[in-house]
């Protein structure tokens, strides 16, 4: 029997961490105000409540306290959910995510298993502070042992952390902040139907004059860019690569194959990062059916700017328009 | 408790006494003052190898007959021997590196043979003793040093988990194993179980022990910090780590903390069972603090003769944990000759047999860098691994035509 339900990503996301707690009982939820408060955002609303202080941990404030014990939780057999509550505040836990929540499985040669998820909230367009709206991921991709995920709507967001606390291997949660709460990204979703994979990338928009490929937030802007598009006779065809690591680019290859363009767009910086990967890799294996280089729109290879710069800073459908013009016109 | 090392000033002693601040000299006096048995250092067994009563830890090592203290003597010579035979092979190009526990012998068997079978241990890397009293095999261990793996022992079977290169980073990984152990009722009686995590003097200064300190104390984690006090963190010495003796850190966060005579294995035992039985009662974390003393260089890259005088380690020979033990049993009757003999016999049996396995140590297949890096697989490292073993192919069919 179907369960219909109209969910925001938010609530998407708290409906998916309430199943997998009441289906597995080693699952722990655990980070700054995750409990009473239900987190920041609240996304963790009313899971202390229901599920007692022990499986929902307001833990001490320190990040690397966090994910350290988490991998130590993790040897004991529980599978730990931690929240971030900024991307900006990740990296006092990086070491303890690159040195031993990355490496455990590798170094005992497969003898400890690492199924930890780690929720963090990215991306501008808030108007807060520094170290509030940084896209980080990047860094995370470039580490052997992680798996990097990232959920641009309601649907992926219920089944993708329901499938994350489920892996046996860490994975990296990237979550669109400023989506969270969005009305319009409200989905129904059969909570109670057939789960949905999200570790692996998707058409989300058919199209046939150039390709866009994107992930998180930057989804929606890719999709209004489509919008926009058609009114000016142009079909732009709209991936969303939900899997950052390891990168699915099987459809993306499949799409260039079939457009000859390819936009790579993220809020991150472009220097080194998931969008320079996607442009390597494209051209080498779709040398010959490309039509004109692989253009990126990103974030500028700058510190995240103060909030009244944001709109300049965030790439927008204008400047995803902007780069189609500019690749049909090689 | 113990004094304190320095008085602090009092509230009202005027702005001079206020701005009173311990000299160098007397920080240096505080972190190294052993008292020799004194109120500051729990001790047993005396460099000269005289039992020293304690009437709050005798009740801890009253099991410990003359046959069980042989046994510990006999656990520290092998180490040692196993040890010494290591870092020659080092020298002769069969390690890449070696870490050398000399000096730490009682500190590792004390605290080693104090755990229980299903109580969890978490290493720093030069934690062979310890490792050897949990019964993983040096063989398993030597290929970290031969850089044939970096991990081949069964974490579980033996209690004692990987070794951990980033210096406190295991401190936390113990804190939320302690944590599970707690969250599964595992504590609260004489079964209950227990972890220990060890790290160095050079480690307190590392933001990850300072929050595992923290975890522990607000989770009420069944953990004992052992602290190896060896006094250098390669050139650094305990002095740019702190300027109060280590133990008496604890007390900021809020549980006992304990200095114990690092070079005496029964004041380890002894001290180490009560630690664990706190935490296996629930009444942990507890933090302890083995004064003792590196008797070789940090690791076989490093040259201890441009940090240190030849003369701290020639006082330190005198406090020999190894010698002591000797010294008492001998004193009293419990070995002879032959026995003392016999055990070097079986330490240079053990050396050579790891010497033998070291010297015909399989080399690791080349496809084993691909393997484990994720439980579930990943398609883009399948892709390069194919790749990769397809072009050594090549280079093997170049050679059979």
């Amino acid at each position: 029997m179907s369960d219909l339900q109209k969910l925001t990503i938010g609530k998407a996301l708290n409906l998916g961490l309430r199943r997998a707690m009441e289906e597995d009982p080693k699952v722990l939820i655990m980070g700054e105000d995750v409990g009473k408060l239900g987190g920041v955002f609240r996304i963790t609303d009313g899971l202390q409540k229901d599920f007692g202080e022990q499986r929902v941990l307001d833990t001490p404030l320190a990040e690397s306290g966090i994910i350290g014990t988490a991998v130590g939780l993790a040897v004991r057999g529980f599978r730990p959910v931690c929240e971030i509550q900024f991307e900006g505040f990740i990296f006092p836990g990086f070491d303890q995510i690159s040195s031993q929540l990355a490496k455990l499985h590798y170094r005992t040669q497969g003898k400890i298993k690492m199924p930890v998820v780690i929720r963090v909230p990215f991306g501008g367009g808030i108007g807060a502070v520094e170290h509030h709206s940084e896209s980080p991921e990047s860094l995370f991709a470039h580490i052997p042992g992680l798996k990097v995920v990232s959920i641009s709507n309601a649907v992926d967001a219920y089944w993708g952390i329901q499938q994350a606390i489920k892996s046996d291997d860490p994975v990296l949660f990237f979550e669109p902040k400023r989506l969270y709460h969005s009305g319009a990204l409200r989905a129904e979703i059969d909570v109670t139907g057939t789960p949905v994979s999200c570790f692996s990338s998707q058409v989300v928009r058919e199209g046939t004059t150039a390709t866009v490929v994107a992930y998180g937030p930057s989804v929606k802007v890719a999709l209004d860019a489509a919008a926009a598009a058609e009114d000016g006779g142009q079909s732009l065809e709209v991936i969303d690569l939900r899997t950052l690591s390891p990168l699915d680019l099987g459809p993306v290859f499949e799409s260039v194959r079939k457009t000859g363009r390819l936009i790579a767009l993220s809020e991150a910086p472009s220097e080194s990062s998931l969008t320079s990967e996607i442009a390597a890799r494209v051209q080498q294996e779709c040398f010959y059916s490309l039509e004109a280089p692989v253009l990126r729109v990103t974030g500028f290879d700058t510190p995240y700017p103060p909030a009244k710069l944001e709109e300049h800073y965030l790439p927008d459908l204008d400047r995803v328009l902007h780069a189609v013009d500019r690749s049909l016109a090689w | 408790m113990p004094s304190e090392q320095w008085t602090h000033p009092e509230p009202g002693d005027g702005p001079a006494a206020v701005a009173a601040q311990p000299s160098p000299e007397q920080v240096i006096a505080g972190l190294r003052a052993t008292s020799e048995g004194g109120a500051e250092l729990t001790q047993l067994l005396t460099p000269e190898g005289e039992r020293v009563p304690s009437p709050q830890f005798d009740k801890y090592v009253e099991d410990v007959d003359a046959e069980a203290l042989r046994g510990l003597y006999r656990d520290m010579v092998l180490v040692r021997r196993a040890d010494r035979e290591a870092n020659a092979m080092q020298r002769q190009g069969q390690l890449g590196i070696w870490v050398p526990l000399l000096g730490q012998e009682a500190a590792q068997i004390g605290s080693g043979r104090a755990l229980k079978a299903n109580d969890m241990a978490f290493p720093s890397y030069r934690e062979h003793g310890v490792a050897y009293a949990r019964g993983v095999d040096m063989k398993d261990l030597l290929g970290i040093f031969r850089c044939t793996d970096h991990s081949g022992w069964d974490y579980q079977g033996t209690g004692f988990h990987p070794y951990t290169i980033v210096i406190g980073n295991q401190v936390l990984n113990a804190a939320g194993y302690a944590m599970g152990q707690k969250f599964e009722g595992k504590v609260g009686d004489d079964d209950g179980e227990a972890t220990i995590c060890y790290f160095g003097d050079g480690a307190t200064s590392q933001g990850d022990v300072h929050e595992g300190f923290v975890w522990a104390a607000v989770y009420d984690a069944p953990l004992v910090f052992f602290c190896q006090n060896n006094q250098w963190a390669i050139s650094e010495p305990t002095e740019r780590q702190s300027r109060l003796p280590l133990y008496q850190r604890a007390r900021g966060y809020g549980f006992p903390g304990i200095r114990v005579d690092g070079n005496d294995v029964l004041a380890c035992l002894a001290v180490s069972r009560w630690a664990l039985d706190e935490c296996r009662h629930g009444n942990g974390p507890v933090l302890i603090e083995a004064f003792t003393y590196r008797m070789d260089a940090h690791t076989t890259t490093d040259d201890p003769t441009r940090y240190r005088l030849s003369d701290e380690l020639e006082e330190w020979k005198l406090k020999d944990p190894i010698e002591r033990v000797r010294a008492y049993l001998a004193r009293n009757g419990y070995a002879d000759h032959d026995y003392f003999d016999s055990v070097q016999a079986d330490a240079d049996a053990f050396a050579a047999d790891l010497r033998e396995y070291t010297f015909n140590m399989p080399e690791p297949p080349p496809e084993r860098i691909f393997s484990n890096v994720y439980a579930e697989g990943n398609p883009v490292l399948d892709a390069q691994r194919e790749e990769f073993l397809s072009y050594l192919d090549g280079f093997v069919s170049a050679g059979e035509h």
